[in-house]
């Protein structure tokens, strides 16, 4: 049987898909726990916390989209009976912004620009030559006279893409309302006023309106991305809109993935340091501080180096470049990894030293319960608050030094797109007269609005499960291993 | 103390040969001296012998940590490991591969332009952190604490890529009030040093200043606050001569351990404004894969992290009396 498409895993999906999984399993779980409900509330409750987790569904979803990979199959050869499949790896998120990827200009032009950024020289129809600025392919190739129809054609896209962001957003508006009503029993009419006024137990209000600017921003770029490049072309003409969609899968998988291939480590030694102390301990610290002892980025670029160096000796390895460029950014957050889970598991030994002097473990000693039951039982669950939290303070943090890291060369593959290779490709823009601010400005807007919000939403987990640990966790000498641009943190 | 310092310095030595391990293990057998040839020499059409050649040249065509060969002491010394990493431990870094010239006479002449930078930001970056801390500390659960919060939250996330940039686009080439990159020795270097060191301190404010509020908060609810409030003390003079001196503490460990460090400069910093310190030549020496460099600067950073270390016990001593080191 030959697909339309072959479905392509790689190694970071796979990776993208257990984490989900995890999480929708913990969910289900923490939902049927009181006590681990709780601080979880506490979380719902945050206004800033529930603003910031809307956005970053909007960018989950982005990226999630983007990592259903696979590769097409080829026209022509289906008939034969052994399908053919493109090399280019493709991606859900591909698929639904086609338009975008498949209008590429010849090099840079202006946001909702309908001409050519660079002038060139063409024949005039009299047979003379001149030097202009020709009109784009895609961009506003609609238009007859771009000087007079371009503003209202623009106007008129915007006001469409206002009315169906309005109205989806009045969808919405009902749906949540009646959702509401049906699950806690109350008229529609009450829990409408009660939802504007600010009165439920979550802040749905903030959550409809942080939604309903969503839409509002979104929907008329989309719309308007029918017909123009919302936000302008690069160097090779692509789209910028959307080059900074896809990197936002590069962003969130460098964010998310280190940890979880930090954790096993972290978990592990540091509570054995903490618990069995002694001659483990000692390993373990010495271990760490070692680590520790070498600057951050250094460690990284290195590693990083040396790895590339093997994944170049080794092409036969990879299938497609997407492969290649996605087994650098797995090697990438290993690195990560490897060289971050020192402050976590400083901290976790810490906090099992005290756990292992409470009575309801020396209880559990008493009683002969093994150490690995203890540990797995007792220790384990009440450390798990420091997991959290860590996991998602690191997560913007990681976020931002892939961009330092990519700029220095030594980040993710430079054919994968992420904020760090746009900024490292733009920074020679700023240089040019006029000025090609567009691309750069893109990466560090989108950029910015991923982190503030990431920030927002670890402050709202952070706060819930353990405000004390604030000052531990997020100490600048934590931050200043990635971030080599500040030696005063 | 004395005897504290020499136990310090000797709990060092263990760490800093597993540093020097680490790095021999990742530098010359997960990347083989052949590997690295190659890549110096431009990875595809080389010739064996090249690869000899460029290997016996620098001496990379030892055995790794033990010569059978040899005879005596020369079975251990006469290897990569003895020759190359071990001499790190005297400061002894070798030449560079990319144009062999000597890297320790290089960082001894490029430490003064990267702590030009570091110094300044990390000096007044720290009064004006702890300043901005102690005003929202101040005016704590009020809209200028909560105005102050957010900006903290909003600095710390934008990219430090962007004050560079952007920094270097409004001042430098639209107001043309400094050169945009660049560097000359001597007095005149104030020119160039401004704006990176400007751009330093704003780029380090929103995590720093949150998190040194923070320990204020928590150094305002202890007891004797209250006490010196009771006894009728402004709320300055309580923030001032109280609650900063015992805030001190945990300031400290974060801060001095960044002392020594501050002689390796900062990586973007230095390349985005051509300043001729040690974070330029390191990013120089990752973008030419230069592993001697590279490894050279991953054990001078250790050596100063561990020095960090080391001082910032001793300036518990000064910030706090009741610590003893023994």
């Amino acid at each position: 049987m030959n697909l339309p498409f072959k479905p392509v895993i790689l190694t970071t999906d796979a990776l993208i898909f257990v984490l989900f999984a995890v999480v929708a399993i913990s969910a289900w779980y923490i939902s049927r726990h009181q006590h681990l409900l709780a601080p979880w509330k506490k979380v719902a409750r945050s206004r800033s916390g529930m603003i910031a987790a809307v956005i970053l569904l909007v960018f989950v979803t982005v990226g999630l989209l983007d990592s259903l990979h696979f590769r097409p199959v080829l026209p022509g050869d289906a008939a034969v009976g052994k399908a053919n499949y493109a090399v280019d790896v493709m991606s859900v998120f591909d698929v639904i912004a086609a338009p975008l990827k498949r209008k590429q200009e010849k090099t840079y032009s202006a946001p909702l620009s309908a001409y050519l950024f660079a002038k060139e020289t063409v024949e005039l129809p009299d047979g003379s030559e001149a030097r202009v600025f020709p009109r784009l392919t895609y961009g506003g190739a609609h238009l007859k006279d771009p000087a007079t129809e371009q503003t209202p054609d623009i106007v008129k896209r915007i006001v469409a893409g206002v009315a169906i962001a309005a109205l989806a957003w009045n969808i919405l508006l009902l749906c949540v309302t009646f959702w509401l009503s049906h699950r806690h029993g109350h008229s529609v009419r009450d829990t409408w006023s009660a939802i504007w006024k600010g009165h439920t137990e979550m802040p749905w209000r903030e959550m409809l309106v942080t939604n309903g600017v969503v839409f509002l921003v979104f929907v008329p770029m989309m719309v308007l991305s029918a017909g123009y490049h919302v936000l302008g072309t690069d160097k090779v003409g692509q789209d910028v809109f959307y080059l900074t969609l896809k990197s936002i899968r590069t962003g969130l998988v460098i964010g998310t993935l280190t940890t979880l291939v930090m954790l096993p480590f972290a978990l592990l030694l540091g509570i054995l340091a903490g618990y069995l102390r002694g001659w483990v301990d000692d390993i373990i610290q010495y271990l760490y501080t070692t680590l520790n002892s070498i600057p951050g980025v250094l460690l990284i670029a290195a590693s990083v180096l040396i790895l590339q160096g093997v994944i170049d000796r080794h092409q036969d390895w990879f299938q497609t470049a997407s492969e290649r460029a996605d087994a650098r950014l797995f090697l990438l957050c290993m690195i990560l990894g490897v060289t971050s889970w020192t402050g976590l598991c400083r901290l976790l030994r810490g906090e099992s030293l005290k756990l292992r002097e409470l009575d309801y473990i020396q209880a559990a000693r008493a009683f002969g319960v093994s150490d690995y039951r203890i540990i797995t039982r007792h220790i384990l669950p009440n450390v798990m608050h420091i997991v959290l939290i860590a996991i998602v303070m690191d997560f913007s943090g990681l976020i931002l030094a892939e961009a330092v890291l990519s700029y220095v060369g030594v980040g993710v593959d430079p054919t994968m797109n992420s904020f760090g290779t746009m900024i490292n490709s733009a920074r020679m823009e700023m240089a040019r007269d006029p000025m090609v601010w567009w691309s750069l400005a893109s990466a560090f807007a989108f950029m910015l609005l991923l982190v503030l919000s990431a920030n927002l939403f670890a402050d709202a987990v952070r706060d819930a499960f353990d405000p004390r640990i604030r000052g531990r966790l997020a100490s600048p000498g934590f931050l200043s291993k990635y971030l080599p641009a500040t030696p005063g943190r | 103390m004395i005897a504290f310092l020499v136990r310090r310095i000797l709990y060092a030595i263990p760490i800093l040969i597993g540093v020097n391990v680490l790095t021999f293990l990742l530098f010359f057998i997960v990347n083989s001296p052949d590997d690295m040839a190659r890549m110096q020499l431009g990875q595809k059409r080389v010739s064996d012998e090249a690869v000899v050649k460029w290997k016996q040249e620098r001496g990379y065509d030892k055995p790794s940590f033990f010569d059978a060969q040899a005879s005596g002491i020369r079975k251990i010394t006469n290897t990569i490991f003895f020759e190359k990493s071990v001499p790190l431990f005297w400061f002894d870094f070798g030449r560079a591969e990319a144009d062999g010239r000597d890297i320790a006479h290089e960082i001894r002449s490029r430490m003064w332009p990267s702590l030009a930078i570091a110094l300044p930001v990390f000096i007044v970056g720290m009064l004006s952190y702890i300043t901005f801390a102690l005003l929202m500390a101040f005016f704590r659960a009020t809209y200028i604490d909560i105005a102050g919060i957010l900006l903290c939250i909003f600095a710390m996330s934008v990219s430090g890529l962007f004050y560079i940039i952007g920094g270097q686009y409004v001042i430098s080439k639209l107001w043309n009030l400094v050169p945009i990159s660049g560097y000359v020795g001597g007095l005149n270097a104030w020119k160039f040093l401004v704006l990176p060191v400007v751009i330093g301190i704003v780029g380090g404010v929103g995590a720093s200043a949150r998190w040194y509020r923070t320990i204020f908060i928590e150094e305002i609810n202890r007891d004797y606050v209250r006490t010196a409030r009771a006894k009728g003390l402004s709320e300055w003079r309580v923030l001032f001569r109280h609650v900063l001196h015992n805030a001190m503490i945990p300031i400290l460990t974060g801060a001095v351990v960044a002392i020594p460090l501050l002689f390796l400069g900062s990586l973007i910093t230095e390349s985005f404004f051509s300043i001729p310190g040690l974070g330029s030549y390191t990013i120089d020496a990752i973008s030419q894969q230069d592993f001697s460099v590279v490894r050279a600067m991953v054990f001078l950073g250790s050596v100063l992290y561990i020095i960090g270390l080391i001082l910032t016990d001793i300036s518990y001593t000064v910030a706090d009396p009741r610590i003893r080191l023994q």
